[in-house]
């Protein structure tokens, strides 16, 4: 294993992870969005909202990410959707998560106890006042882990945006693959960086989920 | 105790597709009466109990909270907001307690006060202190409810419907869950709210504590009332057959 060149395009790997950590936290923002607004469009009172939150799940994990990548960053133009590459990566894959995301949400929700509104609503809380104060806190806590499977998915799968040229860690590694020819050096220090995101995000996932269980 | 309709339900009929739970009941609950309800599982009691304050609403026929029909057909927004104001007047204990698990105790009881009587921060955690007290649970008003025993936690739950100043209370088996050393301390306090002359529904097993605190027993069958009256009459001397079958069973236990 050739360390001197490791040692050498370190700092450019560095700049790379710092890409990824950037388009992971915009992406699982962004999909932290749709999901709750897939969530609520899942859970509504109306058949309308319900059938948009239904087909949104189903396009989205039905296709694969990198096709809506594609679709939005070679596609939008001709639809007269311009972005860089940057921005048209991290909207595809916050959207795709999202969809991931709305199900994880609706689970979480559904999966506290039905007497826990019926209690709440039998005081005369309103429907959005037990969502609140009754169903979403115990919702939360439920949905701590999953969402961190989520993240940890997306953290990987924000790679997809290497094909589209966004200089991130996978990006970067090709690219140094191309000038270097070696590869096993390269995808391993792409790989290691990517392990220690994953890792450090894993840590903050079970520090939330055990703050979360005092009481 | 006046002889003034309080409850009144007419002709209720409820249905899940074809099956018939409940056919044509009538009930009138005067105000301070304690009214039990008794029967053997599937008969409709809960169901009864939960269209009282529309958690199941009926397929048809009327329930009267005094001069206020709480069934009202309305547009999706006027229901709501009828229901939610008379629900505030209709207390309701469950078999489960239902307490809050991420609230304490005090939070438990002023979230409804506090949202929907606007009650400050100070006057809710009287409030909440006055509750607790009625329920022998003072001392753990910061308490959160996985750290109460069954008994306590329905005692607490008791004390968040009554925060709420209802007219009416109703209890779905609030005994049921409990390990037998816990009811008595439950009953205790249903027995006092009976003292003070609370208006209250009560679905039970327990025939002794029916006959000890309510003005009148309903035997309930196959969604039918098939016999009422005082508990004199309904747990020695009852006339219909199916009402007799019944108690055999359950006082001989
Ligand atoms: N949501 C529902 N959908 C369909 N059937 C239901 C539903 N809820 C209740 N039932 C049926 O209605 C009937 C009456 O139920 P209910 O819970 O009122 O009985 P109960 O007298 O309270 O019985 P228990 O003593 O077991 O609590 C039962 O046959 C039950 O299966
Ligand atoms: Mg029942």
């Amino acid at each position: 294993m050739d360390t001197e060149l490791i040692l050498r395009v370190a700092p450019f790997f560095l700049e790379a992870a710092w890409v990824t950590i950037q388009l992971s936290v915009l992406t699982a923002l962004l999909g932290l969005g749709c999901g709750a607004l897939g969530a609520a469009a899942r859970l509504s009172r109306l058949a309308v909202f319900r059938w948009i939150g239904a087909v949104y799940v189903s396009l989205w994990r039905g296709t694969p990410a990198l096709i809506q990548v594609f679709i939005l960053y070679f596609g939008g133009p001709q639809i007269g959707i311009q972005l860089d590459s940057f921005a048209a990566g991290t909207i595809a894959l916050g959207v795709n998560i999202g969809a991931y995301m709305t199900e994880t949400i609706r689970g979480a929700i559904v999966s506290v106890d039905r007497g826990q509104a019926e209690a709440a609503r039998t005081l005369g809380l309103s429907r959005w006042q037990t969502m609140r104060k009754v169903v979403l806190p115990q919702a939360a806590r439920l949905m701590i882990r999953p969402l961190g499977v989520n993240i940890n998915a997306l953290i990987k799968g924000t790679a997809l945006v290497a094909p589209i040229s966004v200089v991130e860690l996978t990006y970067t590694a090709q690219r140094f693959i191309g000038s270097t020819y070696k590869p096993f050096e390269m995808f391993l220090v792409a790989g290691v960086l990517y392990m220690a995101i994953i890792y450090a995000v894993g840590h903050g996932i079970n520090w939330l989920d055990r703050r979360a269980r005092i009481v | 105790m006046t002889d003034q309709a309080f409850v009144t339900i007419r002709n209720a009929a409820k249905s899940y597709g074809a099956l018939e739970v409940l056919k044509d009941i009538n009930l009138t609950v005067n105000r301070g009466q304690i009214v039990a309800i008794i029967g053997p599982s599937g008969s409709g009691k809960s169901t009864l109990l939960r269209a009282i304050n529309e958690l199941d609403p009926l397929t048809s026929g009327e329930v009267w909270l005094e001069d206020v029909q709480i069934n009202k057909k309305l547009p999706h927004r006027q229901y709501e907001a009828h229901v939610n104001q008379v629900r505030q007047d209709i207390g309701m204990v469950f078999q489960h307690f239902n307490l809050f698990p991420h609230l304490t105790v005090r939070g438990n009881i002023t979230l409804a006060p506090r949202m929907l009587k606007g009650l400050s921060e100070a006057d809710a955690d009287k409030l909440a202190e006055e509750q607790l007290a009625k329920v022998g649970l003072s001392e753990k008003i910061d308490e959160y409810p996985s750290r109460l025993s069954g008994g306590q936690k329905q005692r607490v739950a008791i004390a968040r419907a009554l925060a709420m100043k209802p007219k009416v209370m109703l209890f779905d088996e609030a005994t049921s869950a409990l390990d037998p050393e816990l009811v008595e301390e439950v009953n205790l306090v249903m027995k006092q709210l009976a003292e003070e002359h609370m208006t209250m529904i009560i679905v039970t097993h327990e025939m002794d504590f029916a006959a000890s605190v309510c003005d009148r027993v309903l035997f309930m069958d196959q969604g039918v009332v098939v016999e009422e009256g005082p508990p004199s009459v309904i747990f020695h001397d009852p006339k219909e057959e199916r009402t007799r079958n019944f108690l055999r069973k359950h006082l001989s236990r």
